[in-house]
């Protein structure tokens, strides 16, 4: 590596790295008592000055923010307007609101239907993508392709084959013998498609992500099993999973994170009924209702009061996933 | 009785295996060609009953139209420019901060790095409020800065390069450099850089992906007639703010997807790498 031969260093060996072995003090030629000064101030402020950038962005634009609408959840705001001291009027205004339950269990269902499949048949592709293939460069792109179509592009595409009318989806179910589905009024179908749209950007990247877990599982541990006799599928279950076990969980966690913001896929999905989630909200998820108190209410207060429930939630998540990953470290 | 087998990652695959693989990749790809179809075909074909599944002569006079009447172009433009300033001041400062985490010893490491990470659990939806406020304060709604600003950095983009760093550096370099009296920029210059490049485009590259494709903030921040990036003007264009035939609606979307299918049919490699290397470690 280029470095300069420039020495300026007083010959006492820099302070902060861990010590490497007898520093050789040949680099020393005596250079201004300031240089050595700057020099040493140089490597006690360097580290500071270069994690500074995050936490300054952190700070200006995540936890300011997050602060700033706890306080708006606790007062009552109109857009532009004053604001007035409500204590936590705003959250047992949601307590009470049907709306609110509503867009919870909508969350919540939509985030099951979406997650659970998604994550199965990640797993399953990537066991797949992990036998010796022709054609495994091009197969890895093409399953990550709808990772890089935007939400806004997918659920745009996905709406006009989910179309009731005219729809390709309804088309081949009638050519199977289904009735068609109505997939926009109805909630079931209708948190059924927003899901497929979910699925369809995230299954291949989930995949990719347990692919490169499988191939880091010791090859001696399949033949171990195999020597005892077991199946392929046996091999599967208590060798590949068992293995990848933490990378499985860091996909549930990202996901149900992913799930539990959903906004970009039922806002387009339901066109011009998007914000309310569908005529009858049957698709109105936490961020939508958010969103809808927020900028067509305009209540910011009760708005932030949802944001901060989905900050609740998340935090609950992650406990979960805290605990889950001990008892994990305790069992292996 | 059960001959022995090899391990489960050196079997060839199956006919089945083959057959599978194949329906997953034209489930992946079939939506983008039908997205192709539907903006070469008018917008009454496009809502009729079957749809179409060839192509049709239609998509130069949607391209023109979605380019002229909606100004997909300025959407290109602000999204193009977003999603660089973004990409490049992200590697700047993730692996500046990355190589600290990693390498540099300092009061306090563990927790900020515990710190970092943490803040990856806090959804946008936490900062959009107040954020919407001080922009319009400073009559900020539709100007590209006001999506750019919040995203100059990312704990996602700081973890990665210190996971990176942590392997790919060898502390003896750093030393070798401040033995020879190097200040830190020119550590980070010739010896951090020059390390740490292959991470940085894997980095540059998902952060940009995920600039181009961002919707939340832009599409508060960002109005569909105003300034918009892509996926708000497609925003616009979906929720019916526009009487504009479907056609149309589905061109501006291939207008947004096609210049990211392009960068993944060429790098597409390398980005496979980056997302499972990234991944698995944390």
């Amino acid at each position: 590596m280029a470095t300069s031969v420039r020495a300026a260093n007083d010959g006492t060996s820099p302070p902060d790295p861990p010590a490497p072995p007898s520093p050789p003090p040949a680099a020393a030629r005596r250079t201004g008592g300031w240089r050595s000064r700057l020099y040493r101030w140089d490597l006690k402020a360097t580290p500071y000055a270069f994690v500074a950038p995050f936490f300054l962005c952190f700070a200006a634009f995540g936890l300011f923010p997050l602060i700033y609408t706890g306080w708006l959840s606790l007062h009552r705001v109109e857009l532009g307007g004053e604001a007035q001291w409500r204590g936590f009027d705003n959250y047992t205004g949601l307590w009470d609101s049907d709306f609110f339950w509503n867009a919870l269990a909508n969350t919540f269902t939509i985030g099951v239907i979406s997650t659970v499949p998604q994550l199965l048949m990640a797993l399953g592709l990537a066991h797949l993508l992990n036998y010796r293939l022709r054609g495994r460069g091009f197969l890895r792109v093409a399953v990550l392709a709808p990772y890089a179509t935007s939400i806004a592009a997918a659920t745009l595409v996905f709406a006009q084959l989910f179309n009731s009318d005219y729809g390709l989806i309804n088309t081949v179910l009638g050519l199977v013998g289904f009735d068609p589905v109505d997939w926009e009024s109805s909630k079931w179908p209708a948190q059924i498609a927003i899901s497929v749209i979910v699925i369809w950007r995230w299954t291949g990247y989930n995949a990719l992500i347990y692919l490169a877990a499988m191939q880091a599982v010791p090859q001696e541990l399949y033949e171990a099993a195999s020597l005892d006799g077991a199946s392929r599928w046996r091999q599967f279950v208590s060798v590949t999973i068992p293995s990848i076990r933490p990378t499985i969980l860091f996909t549930v966690v990202v996901s149900t994170i992913g799930a539990t913001q959903l906004f970009g896929e039922p806002m387009l999905y339901g066109g011009s009924l998007g914000v309310s989630g569908g005529s009858g909200n049957q698709f109105q998820t936490l961020s939508l209702l958010m969103y809808e108190k927020g900028w067509v209410t305009g209540a910011l207060g009760q708005a932030s009061a949802i944001a901060w429930v989905m900050l609740l939630i998340l935090l609950l998540i992650g406990g979960v996933r805290l605990l889950v990953a001990r008892l994990n470290r305790e069992t292996t | 009785m059960k001959i022995k087998q090899t391990a489960g990652r050196q079997h060839h695959a199956g006919p089945l295996t083959y057959v599978l693989l194949g329906l997953a990749a034209l489930v992946s790809l079939f939506p983008l060609y039908w997205n192709l179809v539907a903006a070469s075909h008018t917008g009454e074909r496009v809502v009729e009953a079957p749809a179409p599944l060839l192509p049709g002569p239609h998509l130069l006079d949607n391209l023109t139209f979605a380019w002229n009447q909606v100004d997909m172009g300025e959407a290109l433009v602000n999204t193009t420019v977003v999603a660089g300033l973004v990409a490049a001041s992200t590697v700047l400062f993730s692996t500046l901060a990355g190589f600290a985490f990693a390498k540099l010893p300092f009061r306090g490491r563990n927790v900020l790095l515990a710190l970092v990470v943490a803040t990856m659990t806090i959804p946008p939806q936490l900062s959009v409020i107040p954020l919407y406020r001080i922009i319009t304060d400073l009559g900020w709604v539709d100007q590209l800065q006001s999506v750019v600003l919040p995203s100059l950095v990312a704990a996602f983009g700081v973890f990665f390069m210190r996971q990176y760093l942590l392997e790919a550096l060898p502390v003896e370099l750093v030393e070798a450099a401040r033995v020879d009296g190097a200040h830190s920029l020119r550590v980070i210059w010739h010896v951090v850089f020059p390390v740490a490049r292959p991470a940085m485009a894997v980095l540059g590259m998902l952060v940009f992906v995920q600039a181009w494709n961002d919707f939340f903030w832009p599409f508060i921040a960002l109005t569909p007639d105003g300034n918009p990036t892509l996926q708000v003007a497609l925003a616009g264009l979906g929720s019916g703010n526009h009487t504009i035939n479907q056609a149309i609606v589905l061109t501006g979307a291939l207008i947004s997807t096609v210049p990211l299918l392009l960068v993944f049919a060429l790098l597409g490699k390398h980005i496979v790498g980056g997302i499972t290397s990234g991944a698995v470690k944390s």
